[in-house]
């Protein structure tokens, strides 16, 4: 326990390592201190894994950042159960991604750099899931979210990836305003921004109103909804998703260790950390609940119909994601971390699958235009198959485990609108599965439909590629088995190891009704990945044909629900609108201009009046000096007289 | 004895000479005289009032103001040829390069 701090502080090291000799000194070997520092914090992350499993927690306060009055805040660290599996997911996936990034970025003239991002990434996320108090947890929430933005837009010579790295940016600063606020609300109310005093003291204000823009409302429903604020940006839920499919203009590492296996989760982690205050507002949770099921079901029907390999994964992530809001809702919190924890690694797996057709196709990235990989990258092609079983919740993988616990606790937990996520959910897994396959089998089966040149090109990636994709893949299949449910003679190890945190509501009802739950999901997954094979293997006529058949529905998802034409049309332009004509054309053009330029042209008009008396001949001035004098003789002599 | 008068309308109507001079005439030379002659005109009126009023502080300024006006003969005349060398002209119409 006493190494913890290595943790944070190894890919931090790298960071500045990387940050101040990359350039000049490291160059092509900047892999080697990142890859190092995240494999070393790995190492203690395991250790201190063991180290909570046999029960020594750690909250401690390490230095004091800030200290004003009543208000203290200190960079500490709080290790336990949660903190832990944290650790766990950021840390095998960061340095899976890192070795896989060597050979994916190999040859790139900002080598050094990608790599300090990455490992400035790793240390934020760290300091995110071993805060002890909420503005270290803010400061680890900024950070990642600056570090998203670099690494979106890590190719800013071109457009379209600097603006989806601001569009990420600026969106999430509506989330984070709510969150900010939720903070400060929280210092208001309890004096203090600790975990623990404001966990164990949320008991007490449980039933005080507060007005809130001239309502009466719950404090611990406004703190909860201020908080779900942040997660909702962060986790790119609706209605705030809209940066994560742009942020795939970002290196596909990126994509698989920021906006699929661990910054996005943060804010489902912020959930799952905050359950204490949660689980007291029935309307908060509700509110959560609902946005997941809806987010989920919405990013899944996108994901029906897009081409972009990389967009279809991204909207898989935010459909999955929503998932695990759905499961925090509904108060199965462990099951909603045990989903973070799965998705972790197979989403990884999907992206970095999906990078590794991108390397092969040399940058293509449309589904139409691949066809038949499978017997040139055979190694990408078993794990991704594998991941996306895992992901369709077929029995044996680890998304099955999360999922069905996810579901089952919907069914049966005490929410009034359990049972309609749990339906949604149920669909939206037969949706998962249909465009999981979808996208397999348009890449992996069939013939080739891309150039010949591309064809000439195939080929399977190096070997530091595929190694991460192989040791991730024991992940995406086995990862689960630590959440076997009692139902199928496991032990829900898991859960249990959560409790002491996130607690664990049981299910009510009987084993027979657990039994058809899991089987309704199993169906729905299965039914699915036949849907797909008989759309996209058998008979490839009938998507086109549906697509015309129901046109105006197939234009909406395709669109995505024109979600950014509305965002464009109701707040973009308008504010574009505001900067242009009323910030720029009247109070830029007519008041600072005017004021700008008119007292310069002021002082300019009189001066040149002025210049006039200053002619450059001596004569002149000496007249006008012995007029002066004549005149002030004159008056003297009239005085006197 | 010459009343004081005299020497002080004399004094004055000196005075008046440079000064008309010095605003009148372009060539800087000329200008240059005008000036010694206000400052001759100036002593004249010191020397009639130190007479008059039997005070040799009078007398004293006045060598004051010659040596004064020596000094500034010397470096007045030293400017003017530094000015004829570049502009090649003594005449202080072509010499408005101070005009703003």
């Amino acid at each position: 326990m006493q190494n913890y701090l290595l943790i944070p502080f190894l890919p931090l090291a790298a960071f500045l390592i990387n940050i101040l000799f990359g350039k000049r000194i490291l160059k092509g070997n900047a892999h080697w201190v990142s890859i190092i520092a995240v494999a070393g914090s790995w190492v203690i992350s395991v250790m201190t894994l063991f180290d909570v499993m046999s029960g020594k927690t750690l909250n401690q306060d390490l230095y004091t950042w800030i200290l004003s009055g009543g208000f203290k805040v200190s960079v500490g660290f709080l290790i336990d159960q949660l903190t832990v599996v944290m650790l766990i997911v950021v840390t095998t996936c960061s340095t899976l991604i890192h070795i896989y990034s060597a050979g994916y970025m190999h040859g790139d003239t900002g080598y050094y750099r990608f790599f300090a991002y990455l490992s400035l990434f790793t240390f934020s996320m760290l300091m995110l899931v071993m805060a002890n108090n909420f503005l270290q947890l803010y400061f680890g929430w900024e950070g990642v979210g600056l570090c998203s933005y670099f690494l979106i837009g890590y190719y800013f010579t071109k457009k379209s990836a600097s603006d989806a790295g601001k569009k990420a940016f600026i969106v999430n600063r509506f989330g984070d305003f709510g969150f900010g606020l939720g903070i400060i609300v929280i210092f208001l109310t309890f004096g203090t921004v600790y975990y623990a005093p404001v966990f164990s003291q949320v008991g007490g204000i449980a039933a005080k109103t507060i007005n809130f823009l001239g309502y009466d409302v719950n404090l611990v429903t406004l703190i909860s909804l201020l908080l779900f604020c942040g997660s909702i940006g962060k986790s790119a839920q609706l209605p705030l998703h809209v940066w994560l499919p742009d942020a795939m203009e970002g290196p596909t590492p990126v994509s698989a260790l920021i906006h699929a296996a661990t910054m996005v989760t943060a804010g489902v982690f912020l959930i799952a950390r905050c359950n204490a205050i949660f689980s007291l507002s029935g309307t908060a949770l509700t509110v959560v609940a609902l946005t997941g099921a809806i987010t989920c079901l919405f990013a899944a029907t996108i994901a029906l119909v897009q081409n972009d390999i990389k967009r279809i994964i991204a909207y898989s992530t935010i459909s999955q994601l929503g998932y695990m809001f759905l499961a925090c809702g509904v108060g199965a919190y462990s099951a909603g971390v045990f989903h973070l924890y799965t998705h972790a690694f197979f989403k990884a797996l999907l992206f970095l699958c999906a990078g590794s057709v991108m390397h092969a196709m040399a940058g293509e990235l449309n589904l139409q235009k691949m066809g038949g990989l499978r017997k040139y990258m055979p190694v990408t092609y078993a794990t991704m198959l594998l991941a996306s079983l895992s992901i369709s919740g077929i029995p044996g993988f680890a998304g099955f485990f999360s999922k069905d616990e996810i579901l089952w606790l919907a069914f049966s937990g005490p929410s009034p609108v359990g049972k309609l996520v749990w339906l949604i959910g149920t669909f939206v897994a037969f949706l998962t599965a249909f465009y999981s396959f979808r996208l397999i089998f348009m890449t992996f089966h069939g013939t080739f439909r891309g150039t010949h040149e591309q064809e000439h090109h195939l080929h399977e990636s190096p070997k530091v590629m595929t190694i991460p994709l192989i040791l991730l893949c024991v992940g995406a299949i086995a990862s689960g088995w630590v959440g076997i449910p009692h139902l199928l003679g496991g032990g829900a190890h898991f859960m249990e190891f959560m409790k002491p945190v996130l607690g664990h509501p049981e299910g009510h009802a009987s084993e027979a009704t657990e039994w058809t739950v899991m089987a309704i999901s199993v169906v729905a997954g299965f039914a699915g990945i036949g849907l797909a094979y008989i759309m996209y293997v058998v008979k490839t006529e009938i998507p086109v044909k549906l697509a015309r058949q129901f046109s105006p529905f197939y234009k909406l998802l395709f669109n995505k629900y024109y979600i950014d034409e509305i965002y464009s049309f109701l707040l973009i332009r308008p504010t574009i609108w505001v900067a242009r004509n009323i910030l720029i054309g009247i109070t830029d053009g007519r008041i600072i201009e005017a004021v700008v330029n008119g007292v310069p042209s002021a002082i300019g008009g009189v001066s040149r009046q002025l210049r006039k008396v200053q002619t450059g001949f001596l004569q002149h001035y000496a007249t006008i000096m012995a007029m002066g004098v004549l005149v002030i003789v004159a008056l003297m002599l009239l005085r006197s007289a | 004895m010459v009343p004081l008068d005299w020497y002080l309308a004399l004094s004055a109507a000196v005075f008046a000479i440079g000064v008309l001079g010095f605003l009148t005439r372009r060539n800087i030379i000329i200008m240059f005289m005008s000036v010694e002659l206000m400052l001759n005109a100036v002593n004249i009126s010191l020397i009639s009032f130190s007479h008059y009023l039997q005070d040799m502080r009078g007398q004293v300024f006045v060598f004051f103001v010659i040596t004064v006006a020596a000094a500034e003969a010397a470096i007045g005349l030293a400017l003017i040829i530094a000015l004829f060398r570049n502009k090649a002209t003594a005449h202080v119409d072509e010499m408005n390069e101070m005009k703003g």
